[in-house]
């Protein structure tokens, strides 16, 4: 029902995107002739069935209207005889009829009928079933190619595609979306034609039997079509009202408990609780008219199909009566008039779906069509052994390319930076100052706009980034590992690692000495939420992963945030013991890893202001030595 | 436990239930009486060519099916005004017993868990009751009048019900049981896959930098593999189940014709009476099968019931007094006395033989790892948790004995995870004090440092706050929560690694201007940044929930081992977290 679910978004542009769901399928063509051709076959044997049903009755009847007449006389002079006793209905009823007086059911003719009809009946099933399956395949193979193509995109999609956009709702396109698309192929696509059909084919034998009554029961028609709309579109409202209160109580319910610390500290939990009893009566009201509304659909629905019902049981009464019809024909036609309303609120249910499967497709496809990296050129290669010689020439760099062809002035400018093998360079400065900028300028991770970034002389750009990156190991703030056993995220630095080389990095990094206390060793799992180990441990982890890769170039985000005091000491040494004989970028929070690089770099908006050793910086007097004097001058406390 | 909540909560809706069945079962008396008079118009209407007969039944057939819709219309009444009346009150309740938890079961439970249990697993169970009401009601009055009618219409053919409804259910039944467990497995692996992708997106940095884009591909890969077959599985099952449905249901109809020909040949019974035989077969297993879908949703409202009854059986540990004591007047004299703090299960308390006392005008600090216990001890203080032993003391008075809105007025909370509530600015600002002034407002905002960017924002104190406060900053966010703190002017101030999220300057400006506005109040604070609380009048060393050092700073540096491997630890040069990318 839809109650659970958000209120349906409305596709933008419905045919196109629907058309370009339907071209997923187009490789699939062979398999969905057999499809449509297996949902036609069924259609025809299911709709023609009922018409043999029928025979089958009329039989029955002809024996039992047999058997009462007297054996001997033919059909014709029974007729005959009852109209000369002023019996003209019966006698009319009976010019319908083939039947032999005298005599009861002819059974081998019923055996034969219901025979047939089990017949039309069993193929009928078997094609049902036959599509479904085929029908299943396709469209998992089409989900499954669906899924691997977005996710291809994640990996080829330029980093600026997800700052700019909220996680949330990246992460919502490929996995609601695409779950969504994978529901709405399956339920709707077949059922939607097979219903569509079955109505159809209803209609048609309706009117090959009786046209009369079949225009009774198409009145129906118009009357469910108003009705529904009437209440689909009342209902439709009150869900709307019954969505935005459910929204509005669980925002309250999710408030007062994340924040329950703080109702219960400043005393406020009554306001709360009133407040809350005040959405939550709102919500039943609303619940209440949605629910009750929606409920009233299917009885009037189905009154609508009685009232066809007996006007077609009134109606093919007389009408067998007077012999214009046979009673097998009028029992057939109750069966398709209550076959024929099923399937026509079906396509009304699916319509609903298929918007909401469409809308799901629109957004998948806008990520996928979502501009990619720069395709690569590389034209050079690094050498085998690499010193890790850093340059920046004249580099400007933008986030928004847009602001800045409005004018505006790019984040960095004009840089310029050269840093000798095996130097370790601090980085310094306010928030947005830009030093994680300039780190993954290295990395290449987002391309500058002006400049040159070499590496041993060679043009960044002229390298792949794979080739480049190999040569980079990098530790985060955000100390992010995957869900699976340390073992493996620790090999993830380098997957070739032997289990010794795995070990040896632990050891480094003080990751053997933690990992040793746990029960399962190497073979802890990470978990999502990560309980089993701490976040200085985690932080330890990434260390070792990054030692494991042996790079070149090293980058560092020193954590600010404060772990465990012991903890943080190892983490300290470790990045110091990665640190060594390597060229290393720090973005730097610490005063002893300040104090011991080779150069300090104090960034503001974008640009390096200064630049040199600690000692040369203090003696210099500048934004950096102020920087350093409000650390120890801000050393007072909240009293 | 989903029959122990349903039968407790529908019990004051009893009326509306007995209204259901009522209506439901008129309803279904009705809808089965149509295919009976159908038949007397066959039988003596149309063998005997009675048209006024015909026309006569046909109106009776009408007014039938118009009780019918009444009557079911009465029915979906009474069954929403139940189920939507059980879902209200049940989600009344949950909400009530988790306003009524102490931090230790909120903590126990996850706040996220018990959103879940009050929203989603509430709203499962209001969907059961309302289709219960609905459907599964509907069901069984059907299969009951169903057999009742088809037997008198004709009892010699009776045993093609007993036959046909166990094999509908059985087949129905097979299908079922081996998709369920299907279904789950397959849920599973949608997790398991977005999962992957999740992974992928928050980690895109690290996989890029150390180029393992086709490793993240594989791991991708097999998890699609292995949601494909199961779905593929299911698929096949699935597409089964309604060939057999219909299978079953022309068989009968088949059986129903072959062998009740026979009676009518044989006199038994008349042609009408066939018809009608036939339309109730069809109609008991129509709700045969309708009763085993619905049964396809019991299973994930047991789970539902039983997180909902969880909650429901839990009994907070803590109690507001009976008889509150008379409050002293409002000083900001805090005292701990040897207590300790464990939590129930665990092997190590958290906290034990605290024992400090902080006054008024001074200022108390806790330092110490993570997990040493700081911000346990810390919320022992708006009394959101209980010391198992020893006591807090607020003004000379045990906490325990405070009217709760008397201590919410003097001890003002500043949580580490500033939390904002949807509203606007004021009303946040609001929180602790209804009736403070505009002008206190901006006075609180002022020592906050946050009065810059209120005044920026185009409506001010007006300006709207979303939920969870995510459409300002983290650290405007802190310091909003600070005023907040500031504008209750309460006597104790506790701070719990509050100023995090704030830069070197902003930090010292706070800092300078919070000294008068907290002159006369006490001031207990956790800090991570050492370098924050030298000036404290009183520093205390956290390790393993103990006091292991007390003392000014200077006394610490001297005598505190621990202490200075925290100093040399944590001194650090610049003061930002995140937030840049």
């Amino acid at each position: 029902m839809s109650e659970t679910q958000e209120p349906v978004r409305k596709p933008q542009r419905f045919w196109a995107s629907a058309g370009r769901l339907v071209k997923l399928m187009a490789p699939h063509k062979a398999a969905l002739a057999v499809v449509v051709a297996a949902v036609v076959l069924s259609v025809v044997l299911t709709v023609w069935a009922p018409r043999v049903l029928g025979r089958a009755m009329d039989v029955i009847f002809a024996g039992v209207v047999g058997r009462s007449l007297p054996a001997g006389a033919s059909q014709q002079q029974v007729e005959a005889g009852l109209r000369a006793q002023g019996q003209d209905t019966l006698a009319d009823m009976m010019s319908a009829m083939t039947l032999v007086p005298g005599q009861g059911v002819d059974f081998t003719r019923l055996g034969t009928l219901i025979l047939v009809v089990l017949g039309m009946y069993t193929v009928a099933s078997v094609l049902m079933w036959l599509q479904g399956y085929v029908l299943n395949r396709v469209v998992m193979r089409v989900v499954y190619d669906l899924r691997e193509e977005v996710e291809r995109k994640v990996n080829a999609l330029p980093l600026s595609y997800f700052d700019t956009r909220q996680r949330g709702d990246v992460m919502s396109r490929v996995t609601n979306d695409v779950d969504n698309i994978q529901t709405a192929l399956q339920q709707t696509f077949a059922q939607l034609v097979q219903n569509v059909l079955t109505v159809l084919g209803i209609v048609v034998m309706m009117f090959i039997v009786s046209w009369q009554l079949a225009l009774v029961a198409l009145v129906a028609l118009p009357l469910s079509a108003v009705a529904a709309g009437v209440i689909g579109t009342r209902s439709q409202r009150l869900f709307k009202q019954q969505w935005h209160a459910t929204g509005q109580l669980n925002g309250h319910i999710e408030e007062s408990f994340s924040g329950h610390e703080l109702v219960h500290a400043y005393g406020r939990q009554r306001q709360m609780q009133q407040q809350f009893d005040a959405r939550n009566e709102e919500l039943y009201r609303a619940a209440f008219g949605a629910q009750f509304m929606s409920g009233t659909i299917m009885p009037v629905m189905q009154f609508i199909s009685y009232l066809s019902y007996v006007g077609i049981a009134v109606l093919g009464g007389l009408r067998v009566a007077t012999g214009q019809l046979t009673l097998g024909d009028a029992t057939a036609f109750i069966q398709y008039s209550r076959e024929f309303t099923q399937p026509l609120s079906q396509v009304a249910g699916m319509a609903t779906q298929l918007q909401s499967g469409i809308a799901s497709a629109e957004r998948t496809f806008e990520l996928l069509d979502a501009p990619e990296q720069e395709p690569e050129t590389p034209t050079s290669h690094l050498p085998g052994t690499l010193r890790g010689e850093v340059r920046f020439d004249h580099v400007d760099f933008s986030y928004d390319k847009a602001a800045l062809a409005r004018g505006a002035e790019p984040l960095i400018e004009d840089m310029c930076l050269h840093v000798a093998p095996g130097r370790t360079v601090a980085i310094v400065g306010p928030t947005g100052a830009g030093k994680t900028t300039l780190v993954n300028l290295i990395l290449r991770f987002y391309e500058i706009d002006a400049g040159r970034i070499s590496l041993d002389g060679i043009d960044i750009r002229d390298l792949s980034r794979h080739e480049l990156r190999s040569q980079v190991g990098m530790v985060l703030q955000d100390a992010w590992l995957f869900s699976g056993t340390i073992r493996e995220n620790i090999r993830y630095g380098r997957q070739d690692a032997t289990d010794e080389e795995v070990l040896a990095a632990a050891r480094a990094t003080y990751v053997d000495r933690f990992v040793r206390a746990l029960p399962d060793g190497y073979d802890t799992v990470i978990s999502e939420d990560g309980s089993s180990v701490s976040a200085g441990e985690k932080q330890l982890i990434t260390i070792a992963r990054a030692f494991l890769a042996q790079p070149s170039l090293l980058i560092l985000d020193e954590a600010t945030s404060a772990v465990d005091t012991r903890t943080e000491l190892l983490v300290q040494k470790a990045m110091a013991a990665l640190r060594e004989r390597r060229t290393s970028f720090v973005i730097a929070h610490r005063l002893s890893t300040i104090r011991d690089a080779d150069t300090i770099i104090v960034m503001e908006s974008g640009r390096i202001v200064e630049q040199g050793s600690h000692d040369e910086l203090i003696e210099a007097d500048g934004a950096y030595a102020n920087l350093y004097r409000a650390q120890f001058n801000a050393a007072d406390p909240a009293s | 436990m989903l029959l122990r909540l349903l039968r407790t909560f529908t019990r004051p809706y009893i009326p509306w239930v007995v209204g259901v069945l009522v209506f439901q079962l008129a309803a279904t008396i009705a809808t089965l009486y149509l295919p009976s008079l159908n038949a007397r118009i066959i039988d003596n209407g149309v063998a005997r060519g009675d048209t006024d007969y015909i026309w006569r039944t046909g109106a009776v057939m009408l007014a039938v099916a118009f009780a019918q819709v009444i009557a079911a219309v009465i029915a979906v009444w009474c069954g929403a005004r139940t189920a939507i009346g059980v879902g209200r009150d049940l989600r009344r309740d949950v909400y009530r017993r988790v306003g009524q938890f102490s931090a230790r079961e909120v903590g126990r439970f996850g706040a996220p868990s018990l959103i879940t249990r009050n929203t989603n697993d509430v709203q499962q169970i209001q969907m059961l009751t309302l289709m219960g009401l609905n459907f599964m009601v509907m069901a069984p009055i059907m299969c009951v009048g169903g057999i009742v009618m088809a037997l008198r219409e004709d009892p010699g053919l009776s045993w093609l019900v007993w036959v046909s409804i166990p094999v509908m259910g059985v087949l129905l039944g097979l299908v079922v049981s081996r998709l369920m467990p299907w279904f789950r497995i397959m849920q599973e692996r949608i997790d398991g896959i977005n999962g992957v992708l999740r992974e992928q997106i928050t980690g895109i940095r690290v996989i890029r930098a150390f180029v393992k884009e086709p490793f993240e591909t594989a791991r991708f890969r097999s998890a699609n593999q292995d949601l494909t077959d199961i779905s593929l599985r299911i698929g096949a099952l699935f597409v089964l189940m309604f060939p057999v449905i219909n299978m079953v249901m022309h068989l009968a109809t088949a059986a129903v014709l072959w062998f009740g020909g026979h009676r009518v040949d044989q006199g038994q019974i008349q042609v009408g009476a066939l018809t009608a035989f036939l339309q109730y077969m069809l109609q008991i297993l129509m709700a045969v099968m309708m009763a085993t879908f619905m049964f396809m949703m019991v299973p994930r409202a047991v789970v539902c019931a039983e997180r909902i009854g969880e909650v429901l059986d839990t009994r907070p540990t803590m109690h507001p007094p009976q008889r509150p004591a008379v409050a002293p007047r409002a000083v900001g004299h805090v005292r701990f006395e040897d207590v300790t703090f464990q939590y129930p299960g665990a092997e190590d308390p958290v906290l034990s033989g605290i024992d400090f006392a902080a006054e008024p005008g001074r200022t108390v600090a806790v330092v110490g790892a993570t997990g040493s216990g700081k911000s346990t001890l810390i919320s022992l203080i708006p009394r959101l948790l209980d010391p198992v032993a020893g006591r807090v003391l607020l003004d000379g008075v045990d906490l325990r004995d405070y009217a709760p809105d008397d201590l919410a007025g003097r001890v003002g909370l500043v949580p580490q995870r500033p939390f904002l509530f949807s509203g606007t600015v004021a009303s946040n600002l609001r929180f602790g004090r209804a009736d403070a002034t505009d002008d206190e407002l901006w006075e609180a905002l002022r020592v906050a440092q946050a009065d810059d960017f209120v005044r920026e924002m185009p409506e001010g104190l007006d300006a709207p706050v979303s939920q969870g406060g995510t459409n300002v900053s983290g650290g405007q966010r802190q310091r909003l929560s600070i005023a907040r703190a500031l504008v209750a002017r309460p006597r104790v101030y506790v701070f719990d690694d509050s100023f995090s999220a704030l830069d070197v300057a902003t930090d010292a400006r706070l800092r300078a201007a919070l000294r008068p506005v907290t002159r006369d109040a006490t001031v207990i604070t956790v800090a991570q940044r050492v370098s924050t609380i030298t000036g404290a009048d009183l520093i205390l060393v956290l390790e393993h929930g103990r006091i292991i050092a007390r003392g000014t700073h200077e006394e610490l540096v001297a005598a505190s081992e621990t202490y200075r491997e925290i100093v040399t630890s944590q001194l650090s040069a610049e003061q930002t977290t995140g937030g840049e990318r």
